[in-house]
């Protein structure tokens, strides 16, 4: 159980952890004995994303609760099962906040399934990733094996970098059980302003902005309209604006949750949804219906194009393309790897999970 | 290992000027910034293409001949000291920028290439490469991924990690491998962050792409002495809770000022017991704000002098002895050892007193240079190599002070990386199950353990004899991993 406690984040009792935790284990040990893989889910918000894994679910909601957070110290621990509004809503109140801006895609998305999907928003292309954000994880190995990499602190090069390569891993290395992330002071002032221009425009535009000092921290375009976003002191932005000129949106807030939780008007297809990363300068031709955000390095497409020429559109333009939400899978979800790459990954994933029990086709079809 | 076989076919891949094995020609490679460890390698490459290191790798991985990768060699933990039975291959040839793209912001170089030469390469396009350890000037981009190099900025920019986008590698068995690509994201795991800061242990870079940031418009340092190391630990908190993330936020301790300002004569206060060097940048109007905002809080939290730069010169004195505090140690003491752990800033005033009361127990001085912002920390022990005895006690004080930084929640290397220097601290930051885990990585990368090997990762069985953990029966996970 979690109380509500002081400061003024919930508190899970130790012992009730403790005992989520042996189950967690009893669990992988079951599954290396009966050799039937396990599925990790938290609230199942990002089920869409990846490929079909099949297995009995592990259920990583009961693991949760913010272990610690100190402000000034810019670090915020907490459980995997903890819910991500739960994590936001503390840092509001001392006014930092995620810098990675995740998406949700559900009410109940939790801090785990966020590490693991590896997933960032609007601001991740000023700001950073999650993984740029990561600091410590704490797992259970494909053993069950509790084991702890990183830390609490910002600056930290002893052993590999496993914290990192646990973000956008899908689950396939490990269950994640901890994180420690560095967190950021929120913007004191933000204001979105919108431009019309045709593609070649609105990509020069924002490439010329992205390398020139200004607060410029997401950028979506879409339809002959520009839309940015300015964060930061409010002389800044202020300053900005009048640099940039364009015309100011009300509503910028909503604008950003929509684009971040693929709720806007955009996002109503029912087609496939392509997800192209992409030198930010790439003339990208896929035909489909298509939002670009990250300065250009994102290109959003919906089309029932061939994934193989998507795939390779993508890779001309020294990018990748993955099949971001779709009802049929059956030319996978990510971009596929080079040979040797490919046989790289798969020693990385005995390393972790010599059992072969972790979200098995979650990320390519062999693990 | 047959030298004679491997020197032959080394021939018939390198020109003669391209492989040394002569004692003289070897000597400059026998340590690289820890220069207590010595170590004059079999052998040593200098290829030119990465066809021919494709090469050497190969040839090494049939012969099983380990191989130790080298870029300026200013690596501070001694992650480039040869192996005596090992080739050293440097990359110093590799030192063109082979792309710079001001538009997509990015430059494509040879890992070879110099740190300071890509900002200036980029600074035209007003354009900069972020990180910027203090070796900056000599220090080659390649070592600087295999450490994951931080500097005085990493508060706001990060560290080397989250400034690169691609890697070219090859494999032990010679084989090339992208890591990354000039998109944000990639497919696949996170192998760019593995890579980064594996010290050499997992593959060899020939080629880094990295990130270029717009130049501030503005930069603009405030300094603030205190009568009171604490209320500078205070400040820096209070700077921090209000918001406010400076480029740069740099703390020194009494020692450190009177060297600093001894040398370069930068104006620091010296009867301050500490002060503060707190950088902000960004454009004009931010950092008026913000220095402004800053100025206040320095003053609340009770700085008993307060200076904030008027001009460009200004700000470059004023930084001028941070930047030259480890030399400025080494005027007013034969040798000194700089450590390098990180902590919790909350804990830094217990910290630094422990510190104070093993220098007193150890009989030797210490002086304390910290990047406050990021809670990273170098203490530099004075010492006399020349003193019998001295060196030995220097390096038993130097753990204490990273088992400390364990102790309070923070890590043995902020920067400097393990090497072989703090590869028993190892033993007491991680279990050994967490160890084991790390052989397993350089086995999926690296079977034979020829890159680097002995560097950055302890074998259990070290880690047995140093005492600061047990290998308890059947627990060891990996039973092929040599253990000696």
């Amino acid at each position: 159980m979690c109380i509500k406690g002081k400061p003024s984040f919930p508190v899970c009792r130790g012992f009730e952890m403790n005992t989520t935790l042996d189950q967690f284990t009893e669990v992988i040990h079951q599954a290396i004995a009966r050799r039937r893989p396990l599925r990790i889910r938290g609230s199942g918000s990002k089920d869409f994303y990846g490929g079909l894994s099949k297995g009995e679910v592990l259920d990583t909601t009961a693991y949760r609760g913010i272990v610690d957070y100190a402000p000034e110290e810019l670090v915020i621990t907490a459980r995997a099962g903890t819910l991500l509004h739960e994590i936001e809503a503390v840092l509001a109140e001392q006014g930092q906040m995620l810098p990675f801006e995740p998406p949700y895609f559900g009410p109940r998305a939790t801090l785990g399934g966020c590490v693991a999907a590896g997933l960032s928003g609007p601001r991740r292309v000023s700001s950073g990733a999650v993984r740029d954000f990561v600091l410590g994880v704490q797992i259970l190995d494909g053993q069950g094996d509790l084991l702890r990499f990183g830390g609490q602190v910002m600056k930290n090069v002893a052993g590999y970098d496993v914290s990192r390569v646990m973000a956008g891993s899908l689950g396939t290395l490990g269950l994640i059980l901890e994180v420690s992330l560095k967190v950021l002071p929120r913007p004191k002032t933000e204001a979105t302003l919108q431009f019309e221009l045709d593609e070649m425009q609105a990509l020069e535009k924002m490439n010329r902005w992205a390398g020139a000092p200004l607060p410029i921290s997401a950028s979506c375009y879409h339809d002959h309209v520009l839309t940015v976003r300015l964060s930061g002191a409010q002389s800044a932005v202020h300053a900005a604006q009048i640099k940039l000129g364009g015309q100011m949106m009300i509503a910028g807030e909503d604008f950003w949750r929509g684009i971040r939780e693929q709720t806007s008007t955009f996002f109503r297809e029912r087609a496939p949804l392509w997800r192209l990363s992409v030198p930010s300068t790439a003339a990208v031709t896929v035909p489909g219906k298509q939002l670009i955000e990250w300065g250009g390095a994102l290109r959003w497409v919906f089309t029932e194009g061939d994934p193989g020429a998507i795939r390779a559109a993508a890779e001309k333009m020294q990018g990748q393309a993955t099949l971001f939400r779709s009802a049929k899978k059956s030319s996978g979800v990510f971009h596929p790897l080079p040979k040797p790459l490919l046989a790289v990954h798969q020693r990385m994933k005995r390393a972790f999970d010599p059992h072969g029990i972790f979200n098995i086709g979650r990320m390519y079809s062999d693990f | 290992m047959k030298p004679d076989r491997l020197l032959k076919r080394l021939r018939e891949i390198l020109p003669p000027e391209s492989l040394l094995v002569e004692r003289e020609d070897l000597n400059p490679y026998e340590s690289d910034g820890l220069t207590a460890y010595r170590q004059l390698p079999l052998l040593a490459v200098i290829p030119e293409t990465e066809a021919q290191v494709q090469q050497i790798l190969r040839i090494c991985y049939e012969e099983s001949v380990p191989v130790v990768a080298r870029g300026s060699g200013t690596g501070l933990s001694g992650g480039a000291l040869p192996l005596k039975n090992g080739v050293l291959l440097s990359l110093a040839k590799f030192s063109r920028i082979l792309h710079l793209d001001p538009v997509a912001r990015i430059a494509r170089v040879q890992p070879g290439v110099r740190n300071l030469a890509i900002s200036e390469a980029a600074a035209p396009h007003k354009l900069y490469y972020a990180p910027d350890p203090s070796s900056q000037i000599i220090c080659s981009i390649g070592g600087n991924v295999a450490e994951n190099s931080g500097g005085v900025h990493c508060l706001k920019y990060g560290l080397t990690v989250n400034n690169i986008l691609r890697l070219r590698v090859i494999t032990i068995e010679g084989e090339v491998l992208e890591i990354g690509s000039e998109a944000l994201d990639s497919a696949g795991y996170d192998l760019l962050a593995l890579m980064t800061g594996s010290e050499g242990l997992l593959g060899v870079i020939t080629e880094v792409t990295v990130k270029l940031l717009p130049k501030p418009e503005r930069a603009q340092v405030i300094m603030a002495g205190f009568d009171d190391i604490e209320k500078a630990g205070a400040a820096v908190a209070a700077i921090i809770s209000a918001g406010i993330i400076p480029a740069g936020l740099e703390m020194m301790d009494k020692p450190a000022i009177h060297a600093a300002e001894d040398f370069v004569h930068a104006g620091y206060p010296l009867d301050a017991e500490a002060i503060l060097l707190c950088e902000l940048d960004g454009t004009n109007e931010e950092v008026s704000e913000e220095i402004k905002r800053v100025h206040d809080i320095l003053q609340a939290s009770g700085a008993t002098s307060l200076r904030s730069a008027q001009d460009d010169a200004e700000r470059l004195t004023l930084w001028a002895g941070r930047k030259a505090a480890f030399p400025a140690v080494g005027r007013i003491s034969p040798d000194y050892y700089c450590m390098d752990g990180t902590i919790p800033r909350k804990r830094l005033s217990e910290v630094l007193r422990r510190i104070k009361e093993l220098s007193a127990h150890y009989g030797l001085q210490v002086a304390n240079v910290f990047h406050a912002g990021d809670g990273n920390l170098h203490p530099l022990i004075l010492y006399d190599a020349n003193q019998p005895g001295e060196l030995a006690r220097v390096e038993v004080f130097g753990a204490k002070i990273l088992e400390l930084c364990v102790e309070v929640g923070g890590t043995i290397t902020g920067e400097h990386g393990v090497g072989v220097e703090k590869i028993d601290q190892m033993c007491v930051q991680f279990a050994p199950k967490e160890l084991a885990l790390f052989h397993a990585v350089k086995q999926a990368w690296d079977e034979k353990s020829l890159l680097n090997p002995g560097k950055a990762v302890p074998t259990l069985h070290r880690c047995a004899e140093f005492g600061a953990m047990h290998v308890h029966q059947g627990q060891a996970k990996f039973p092929g991993v040599p253990r000696f």
